[in-house]
């Protein structure tokens, strides 16, 4: 009997991932998350800019690619032309919380029931390891070569925390891929927000902490090691909005 | 008992499977690549899987299948 098999919502392309990096495991959650729930037929993925730029080769839906930082942006019109479809975002750090900053909060302020998968490697990974808003501080870049100076570069953005102070986001949460339980708590939550939107509850928001082997200058175990004790400080894990529970801080 | 298959194709030798197995089944190979270069993964202690396919789930790749 087989107890684990690659899901049919990826496709059989290579992933051209740094090895170790664990944006593979968040595309398998999420494609799983797709297909367990029977949205296989009706969903619609945007693809960023970044290291993920790439991810409409990976998923076996209809797929998008945005401007960058504007994924919010075009799921928003897609959800409102199409609003029988399931419409997810998925987005890295620099993308999703410096040069998309504005389409960001404004669809969360919006309300739209859209789903956003927010990668956050504290690092710009493709362009080669400078420093993104959410870099730990002391944490070393190309860009803050004697780690990152609160008096210089300022203090990292908590972006989970940050939309939790806007009304309209129904569900937001924060998990990790350090290790095999938090890989399938993060899998839970990825699919309660696929869910929410299903159902048309509201803006969903995911952020799954992610390791940068390459740009850390770590093993990829030693990344992971990093994400769960020190990542896991500044963005602490747990669910910031849940309005089917009635969590609301 | 569990038996797990790797696909040496997929694979990038990270590591994080081994990391994650709980019975060590799984060890780096230190002289076999596979066509991009990198050592793959081996289930060198394969009598001792269980079958909990946490490799697989660690894997970013995709590159394990489990059957137990």
């Amino acid at each position: 009997m087989k107890v684990f098999q690659k899901t049919k919502m990826l496709t059989d392309a290579h992933l051209h991932y740094c090895p170790g990096c664990t944006h593979g495991i968040v595309h398998r959650l999420v494609a799983e998350s797709i297909e367990e729930l029977g949205l296989q037929e009706k969903c619609i993925g945007i693809a960023p800019v970044g290291c993920a730029v790439f991810a409409y080769d990976y998923f076996n839906c209809d797929m998008q690619e945005a401007a960058h930082g504007r994924a919010p942006a075009v799921a928003t019109g897609i959800k409102r032309c199409l609003p029988d479809r399931t419409v997810f975002v998925y987005q890295g750090d620099g993308d999703l919380a410096s040069i998309g900053m504005a389409e960001t909060v404004h669809a969360a302020a919006r309300g739209e029931n859209i789903t956003i998968i927010f990668i956050n490697n504290s690092i710009y990974g493709m362009t080669g390891g400078q420093m993104a808003p959410t870099t730990l501080l002391g944490q070393k870049a190309t860009t803050c070569q004697n780690g990152r100076d609160p008096a210089v570069n300022g203090y990292p953005i908590r972006i989970c925390e940050l939309l939790a102070t806007l009304d309209a986001p129904y569900y937001i949460e924060r998990v990790s891929t350090q290790d095999v339980k938090h890989v399938f708590a993060a899998k839970k939550a990825i699919k309660k927000a696929l869910q929410f939107q299903a159902e048309g509850r509201g803006y969903t928001f995911v952020e799954v902490l992610v390791s940068c082997p390459t740009n850390w200058h770590m093993s990829p175990v030693e990344a992971l090691r990093f994400m769960g004790e020190e990542c896991t400080k500044t963005f602490p894990l747990g669910v910031y909005r849940d309005k089917s529970e009635g969590k609301d801080d | 008992m569990g038996r797990i298959t790797i696909d040496e194709k997929l694979c990038k030798g990270c590591g994080l499977c081994a990391n994650a197995c709980p019975k060590r089944v799984i060890l780096l190979s230190k002289t076999r690549m596979n066509a991009n270069g990198y050592f793959v993964a081996e289930a060198v202690n394969a009598q001792n899987c269980i079958g909990c396919a946490f490799c697989a789930v660690m894997c970013p790749d995709c590159a394990i299948e489990v059957e137990k």
